[in-house]
Parts: structure tokens; sequence; C-alpha cells
């Protein structure tokens, strides 16, 4: 996972570069809370161009950055899904709390 | 025209969750001779990581046991039965239900059933307790029209 913070919008953007199973979350779930505490960022946003498979892990894994985001003041959203990636988080009904935006890979 | 293909295979791990990828991978391997679609092969994946997910996390919890995939292609289908010697189920109906999970502290999202269960054509699970539990999935894999088409360009090209 790559990440980027931008000062002035208190963006912080995670690029995932893993496959998200129940194996690498924990990995990636690390990383990122440490960064989001680090940063206090406005807003959290998931580039998923470069994954190239997901499982359900990356639900518990989505909802629970937007929960910790989100006791620290700030928001989650979600980038360049695939279909399958889009229908799994479709299913899991969190689309309704966490938008996905148009972003252009970093 | 192709033949049918009839074929099996068999695959055993110890149920570390790192091994989750190799046998997505390894599934997906053996079901490309049925020519699926990427979008097909990314939903047998997908259906393999939870079964195994939960043979690893539920199953057997924290201790070490071996996880077990039986594959085989008829015609056009994929069958997989994956299986462990867990803790096994208390309740399958209960466990289906989308959200239902017992870990609800580790970020787990109680999805994974309903994700086999729309990913796969059929899902069904036996499990006996202290004995374990087998999930056995089906999907049969669409003809390509384009393929066949282009197959029969070639032979009108070919006769001509």
């Amino acid at each position: 996972m790559e990440s980027k913070f931008y000062e002035e919008d208190k963006l912080l953007i995670f690029k995932i570069t893993e496959e998200i199973d129940d194996f690498s979350v924990q990995k990636i779930r690390r990383r990122a809370d440490y960064e989001i505490e680090r940063y206090m960022p406005k807003k959290v946003i998931f580039d998923f161009n470069s994954v190239t498979f997901m499982d359900s892990a990356g639900i518990g894994l989505i909802i629970g950055r937007y929960k910790f985001a989100k006791m620290l003041g700030g928001t989650v959203e979600l980038a360049n899904l695939t279909n399958s990636i889009k229908r799994i988080f479709e299913m899991s009904g969190i689309l309704r709390l966490i938008p996905i935006t148009n972003l252009e890979t970093i | 025209m192709k033949s049918e293909i009839e074929n099996e295979m068999k695959l055993e791990f110890i149920s570390k969750s790192s091994n989750e990828a190799f046998a997505r991978i390894a599934v997906a391997a053996f079901a490309s001779q049925l020519d699926p679609t990427i979008e097909e092969l990314a939903d047998i994946k997908t259906a393999v990581s939870e079964a195994v997910t939960n043979c690893i996390i539920h199953g057997y919890d924290k201790k070490q046991g071996i996880v077990k995939i039986f594959a085989r292609l008829k015609e056009k289908e994929i069958i997989l039965e994956i299986s462990d010697k867990g803790k096994g189920i208390e309740n399958i109906d209960i466990a289906k239900e989308p959200l239902y999970t017992t870990k609800p502290n580790l970020e787990r999202s109680g999805m994974g059933f309903t994700i086999m269960e729309s990913f796969m054509d059929k899902v069904e699970v036996e499990s006996v307790i202290g004995l374990g539990t087998k999930v056995t999935m089906s999907k049969t894999i669409k003809p390509k029209i384009d393929n066949e088409e282009s197959d029969e360009e070639f032979e009108l090209i070919t006769k001509e």
C-alpha cells in the first residue's frame, strides 16, 4: 500500500496495491490506522485501482477505517472500484455510508 | 468442437491465512481449463477465498489443522468441496445469514456465505460439531458465443 497526505486539504489517500484477503488486511489495517491517527485527515480516500482481488475481508477493513476516521473527525470515500469489488461492497450495504468518488490514481 | 473435460484435483494445506492466496490461485488455474471469463474466474476465486477463510478462522480457530480442497470439472461445471476437521457449525442456517458473525470484534463482516451463494450457482454446507465442516459449491461456465462464431467464420474461410 502507498499513501499520500495533502496538508492543505487534509486529504489522505491510500492506494492499495495488494490483493485484499484475511491475511493481507492485517498489515493494511495497521498501516492505515497509524497514518489516520498521525495526520488526522478530514477525508480519507481508498484507491482500488491496483487491487486485483478482494474478498469479504475488504468489507471489514473499510468499515473499520470508516469508524476510526469518523471518530477522529474525518470521512472515508472509495475510488476506482472494479466491477467485482463494487459488487462485494454493494452486497454488504456499506456504499450507503461510504460514497464512491472520482480520483485519478497517483 | 471441444470434447467434454473430465478432470479432478486435490489440494491439502495447513490452516495458515497466508495460504488463502495460494488456494484460490491454484483453483483458478485448474478452473481455467473450462475457459471461463475473467469475471467468472474472479467469482470462483472469491468463493474459494471465503470458504478457505472460514476453515482457518472458524473451523480451526487458532489451532492448526488441514484444509482440503477437492475440485472436479464435469462438462462445463466446476464442483468444489472445501473442508476442515475443525469445530463445526452449530446452526448452519444462522451462520449463512448475511452479516452474521461470531467474531465481530475482529472486523469480520459476516458476508462469507452470502458471497459464496451469490458468486456460485449452488452452495451446500454439511457440518458436525467437533468433526468439521464441508462446503460443496458448483458453478457452470457459460459457453462463449463470440468464440463459437469466430470458429465458424474460421471454418468458412478455410473451406473457401
